[in-house]
């Protein structure tokens, strides 16, 4: 009986020391520095419980759920020994997983207005609306490439290292020709493409890959394709802000 | 009480939207192409049903307690009058130092969220699993952390002093360039992957209120030109620090080693 408490609370105290550092930087500054109280604080505690619990029942998928689908389909696409299924899966999954992002979408719609108020593209509903969707597409698209490349390099076992230097001598010379207004906003989309349920299927897909394939060390070569994901869309949206 | 059950229920749809086309594409080539039976389909069905319930209440919970009171803090930390002490003491000309406690906070909340970012998490548990115990959760999460809140930092004193972005970016692409050289074989994809696994639930919407409150209070600063770039920051700085983590480690080991 004790024990099965303990197993059940265990994993609420980790998350709650997940989160102990944002409490404790959140009421320094509200105390310390701006010295005013806690505006809410029920609310602020009901929210930090619901937190708690989410980020405990989140980890335990994660271990039931997502890793293990995630490295069965690599050992079955290894199996398979198809590798034309296995890159469209990748493809499918980066743009999939990518064109609905909520995170995207929002970067988008602040890159149209961007565009607009530069007078890069004519100020109206419709204009700005098509070139947020055409980045959207944009950046789908080059998600997909990375998992594809990646996954090429996963099988192959090319080093990570002289691909993603190469991409990011592409960044800096793309940086060199891309009107100014899109750099920003081409740096952070490389950072807002990958969703917190992409990252851990695609991790273990990756190390399933690895792991599964003779040659490969799943630390060296299992890891690598959120890294491409984040950099192609650098070199896509700066390539998109010079077409447009 | 019932507006706030709405609300759950509301980002829980969200959330299964989100979901609706990995599952698509899972189970489709699952079913289609390769044609098996899904081991453990039950657990595995169970996982998705906890990661979604888990994300929905996780984002719940932070919208309604984290993020008001961070992103008001965002605003009142870069409000002039707070920084100045009054309205008649705001100088003409603004001297980056007068901006400290924002980078201290940026560095602070940086830091803070990184640890309780959810997909790290994920990519810890992951690198731990493989490397055999060699590489600890609490490990790289530190790290990464520790390169979120020095990259947030240094992106807000981009922001006060209005040095162009792609300066810095391009420098720390050459200190990664120089570090991989030297960084143990094993790191390297790791580093590289937790640059883009930190800025996600947690970090982003705290991240982009700071930036657009700084760029938006800094004269001659615009919110739609200056406020980007703190993303950017946060994915490039933990790869210098995963990547200097493991070089600590082993020069420590070597140094151990021939004493």
């Amino acid at each position: 009986m004790k024990n099965n408490i303990i197993k059940l609370l265990k994993p609420l105290l980790d998350s709650l020391k997940d989160l102990f550092p944002i409490i404790l930087v959140i009421a320094f500054f509200q105390i310390v520095v701006l010295q005013q109280p806690i505006p809410h604080l029920p609310q602020i505690l009901v929210g930090t419980l619901l937190v708690v619990i989410g980020l405990t029942l989140f980890v335990k998928g994660l271990q039931i759920g997502l890793f293990p689908i995630g490295e069965a389909m690599a050992y079955a696409f290894a199996r398979k020994g198809s590798l034309f299924w296995l890159l469209l899966f990748s493809f499918a999954l980066g743009f999939g997983t990518t064109v609905a992002e909520p995170a995207l979408i929002a970067v988008a719609a602040e890159a149209a207005d961007v565009a607009a108020s530069a007078g890069a593209i004519e100020n109206s509903v419709e204009s700005r609306q098509s070139y947020a969707d055409g980045l959207r597409f944009t950046v789908a698209l080059s998600v997909g490439l990375a998992l594809v490349i990646g996954v090429m390099r996963i099988i192959r076992g090319w080093p990570i290292q002289y691909l993603i230097i190469g991409g990011y001598i592409g960044v800096v010379i793309m940086t060199g020709f891309a009107p100014d207004e899109i750099i920003g906003i081409a740096y952070d989309s490389g950072g807002v493409t990958t969703s917190t349920i992409t990252v851990p299927l695609v991790t273990a897909l990756g190390v399933g890959l690895a792991s599964s394939i003779k040659g490969r060390n799943p630390m060296v070569d299992g890891f690598g394709l959120i890294a491409l994901a984040s950099l192609t869309p650098m070199i896509f949206v700066m390539a998109y802000g010079m077409i447009r | 009480m019932i507006e706030f059950l709405h609300h759950i229920l509301n980002v829980a749809i969200d959330t299964v939207f989100d979901v609706l086309p990995i599952a698509a594409i899972i189970f489709g080539f699952q079913f289609f192409v390769i044609r098996k039976k899904i081991p453990h389909l039950n657990q595995v069905l169970l996982g998705f049903f906890y990661v979604l319930l888990g994300l929905s209440f996780f984002l719940v919970g932070l919208q309604e307690a984290l993020f008001p009171v961070g992103e008001l803090m965002a605003k009142q930390l870069t409000d002039p009058v707070f920084i100045y002490g009054s309205l008649e003491a705001i100088p003409e000309f603004l001297h980056w130092t007068d901006y400290q406690w924002v980078y201290i906070f940026a560095a602070a909340i940086g830091f803070s969220t990184t640890i309780a970012e959810p997909s790290l998490l994920a990519v810890a548990i992951k690198a731990r699993d493989v490397s055999g115990g060699a590489i600890s959760v609490w490990g790289l999460r530190t790290a990464v952390a520790l390169g979120v809140g020095m990259g947030i930092a240094l992106g807000t004193f981009r922001i006060v002093s209005g040095t162009p972005l792609h300066y810095y970016i391009i420098v720390g692409y050459i200190i990664v360039m120089i570090q991989t050289v030297f960084a143990p074989r094993m790191i390297i994809a790791l580093a590289y992957d937790s640059g883009g696994v930190t800025t996600s639930t947690v970090t982003v919407p705290l991240v982009t209120a700071l930036g657009l409150g700084l760029a938006s209070t800094v004269p001659g600063r615009s919110a739609l030109l200056d406020g980007f770039g703190l993303i950017a920051f946060a994915s490039l700085f933990p790869m210098i620090t995963v990547m200097a983590y493991a070089q600590l480690s082993q020069w420590r080991a070597r140094r151990n080693g021939s004493n």
